[in-house]
């Protein structure tokens, strides 16, 4: 029997890497088909016959733009991601997985400078800040060990996501300014939302009712 | 930024080759014929026009419009839609003209573009305007041809969705005292953030029966039923009134026998600040974004001017071509005639004649039987040969 009640096929884009055992675990309690072949395969595109479902894995940064342009109907991604991103696309669900925050973290004995510099994965995240705080920073985008650059005098400030804080203090930074809390989302794209209505409600149904703390 | 390239074009400007045009030549006479019969007429209006007029009265923002200068030294702007100019052609060229005024337009319209793929900052758009009728009806009418422009074009699977700006509005001032709290609850709206929504509705000092409220509005969307529910969420006042025309509408659309690809969408939102009354947006299967867009403003014309309610749509004909299907089967078919310069009035005279017989006919002067032989008649139907040799 198919997992959703109507004719609709529904393609979800599923993030690679940080959060996705978490992801794939709610999934299953969510009661979906979850084959082995999502979990250990190199595929990229995994089909679910027999449940009118399609995976797509996907690098987190992409799974809004796939489901901006359609290519996936829904997706399940960081905030981090969607406030980075900005990409148009209907934000359903705090599936309240992923936790982590996003802080401006440096050296302890650092002294303020004229221009400061801010190392990050995150430079639209990072200047939207800083911004709103008043002050004018130059932002370095970095790709991976954000950690490195106050250590290495590359920046002066780091802006990345924390969860335990242990990689922070193991290279001898601290936790400075609390931007906010990021967990993982539902998104779905505008015209899916529309067309697949069934589809789309059935799926965010499903997660609704295993959501932590949302019996 | 380096200099350009021979073949590079500016950042969304796009080439349409003559498969890709054809079709789209092909659409635009299925909607025109279509529109038509619906007593809508055709305007063209300018392609500069200047900042201070259409450019501020338009619902594009200021800094996704071309600007230039003229020579007098005036901003002007590259129509960024055709709604504007028409609201100021009926106010003043047309200003002795009764409403209701029906009118439509195929034409290109421009919106500077962020780097991307798929984002065009030059686009095509057929659309119409129906000025002048503040009725239900005339929302009607605007959908159920929207509808039918549609089918015309022949997309297999659409949906329109249907909303109302006033029934977010009202709930919001039923339930929030302070503007700009309801001004943020709009924005998320507006931005698609469900959670954003949930998250400050969790925040704010309201009685558990209006977070209730609000986040009913989060699920209201879908058949006819939507609309009983959507009355008991929005009491008497201005969401109310919303809801009741909203379910006149939908008689209306019973009675054009459109209902089956609509979808009510209580809250849907476009374009904050602009629409008044009833809008609406269409999409269509295996698409990922919206195939045309309307709604009613009707503060617009007053800006020229000439208040008047008014309702339209526009369809994006590069995403039309995108979920139609391919013309290929339909190309007329093309005969060569290649002549050698002795015969050359006979052969020219033979090439009019079949033209006046509806043939496409590409002639050709040849120099002798090499060329003739040479030709593998590749992309033709038929190729005629006129020469000597050939006695």
């Amino acid at each position: 029997m198919a997992f959703f009640a109507n004719e609709q096929k529904l393609t979800i884009a599923m993030p690679k890497g940080r959060i996705f055992e978490e992801a794939v675990h709610f999934l299953q309690q969510a009661g979906l088909e979850v084959t082995a072949e999502l979990q250990d395969s190199r595929k990229l595109v995994i089909p679910v016959e027999n449940a009118r479902l399609e995976f797509i894995l996907a690098k987190p940064t992409d799974v809004p733009t796939y489901v901006e342009y359609g290519v996936a109907d829904v997706g399940v991604v960081g905030k981090d991601v969607l406030l980075e991103e900005e990409r148009d696309v209907y934000e359903l669900l705090d599936l309240q997985i992923g936790y982590c925050r996003m802080m401006v973290a440096g050296l302890p004995d650092w002294k303020p400078t004229e221009a400061l510099r801010v190392a990050t994965k995150y430079p639209k995240i990072a200047s939207r800040y800083f911004r709103e705080q008043g002050q004018q920073v130059e932002v370095i985008k970095l790709n991976g060990s954000v950690e490195l650059a106050p250590m290495i005098g590359l920046a002066d400030r780091i802006v990345d996501i924390v969860s335990t804080g242990r990689t922070l203090k193991e290279n001898g930074l601290v936790e400075l300014e609390h931007i906010c809390e990021i967990t993982t989302r539902l998104i779905a794209n505008r015209a899916s939302y529309r067309m697949k209505s069934e589809a789309v409600d059935e799926i965010a149904g499903k997660f609704l009712e295993v959501i932590p703390g949302k019996k | 930024m380096a200099k350009p390239l021979g073949f590079e074009k500016p950042l969304g400007m796009r080439d349409i080759l003559p498969e890709s045009l054809a079709k789209q030549r092909h659409l635009e006479w299925a909607l025109r014929h279509c529109i038509e019969r619906w007593g809508y007429e055709e305007i063209s209006t300018p392609s500069l026009e200047y900042y201070d007029t259409v450019g501020m009265a338009s619902a594009t923002l200021t800094d996704r419009m071309f600007r230039l200068l003229d020579k007098q030294g005036h901003t002007v702007v590259l129509r960024p839609d055709m709604t504007t100019p028409i609201a100021r052609v009926v106010s003043s060229l047309y200003k002795d003209v009764p409403l209701p005024i029906r009118l439509f337009y195929q034409a290109n319209v421009f919106r500077a573009q962020e780097k991307e793929a798929g984002r065009n900052a030059e686009f095509f758009q057929t659309g119409i305007e129906l000025i002048g009728d503040g009725s239900v009806d005339a929302d009607a009418e605007a959908i159920a041809l929207a509808v039918f422009c549609l089918r015309a074009a022949g997309v297999e699977t659409f949906r329109i969705a249907i909303g109302h700006v006033d029934f977010v509005d009202g709930l919001l001032e039923d339930v929030i005292a302070e503007e700009e709290v309801r001004q943020q609850f709009r924005q998320y709206l507006h931005e698609r953030d469900f959670v954003g929504f949930r998250q400050l509705l969790e925040t704010v000092a309201i009685d558990s029966e209006g977070k209730k409220r609000l986040d009913a509005l989060l699920r209201l969307r879908g058949g006819k039923s939507k609309i009983a529910e959507a009355r008991e969420l929005a009491g008497d006042g201005k969401a109310g009134r919303a809801v009741e025309t909203i379910a006149s509408l939908w008689e209306a659309l019973e009675a054009y026998g459109v209902t089956d690809d609509l979808l009510l969408d209580f809250n849907l939102i476009i374009n904050l600040n602009y629409y008044t009354g009833v809008v609406f947006e269409g999409y269509a299967a295996d698409l990922g974004s919206p195939l045309l867009g309307g709604g009613r403003y009707d503060q617009l014309l007053a800006q020229f001017g000439r208040s008047a309610p008014a309702t339209g749509f526009a369809i994006k004909m590069d995403r039309l071509l995108t979920v139609t299907p391919s013309l290929r089967d339909q190309e007329p078919k093309r005969i060569l005639l290649l002549y050698t310069e002795a015969r050359r009035s006979e052969a020219l005279a033979k090439a009019q004649q079949l033209r006046a017989d509806s043939q496409v006919v590409v002639t050709r002067l040849v120099a002798g039987k090499a060329e003739i032989m040479a030709e593998s008649g590749q992309g033709y139907s038929k190729v005629i040969c006129m020469t000597e040799q050939e006695e």
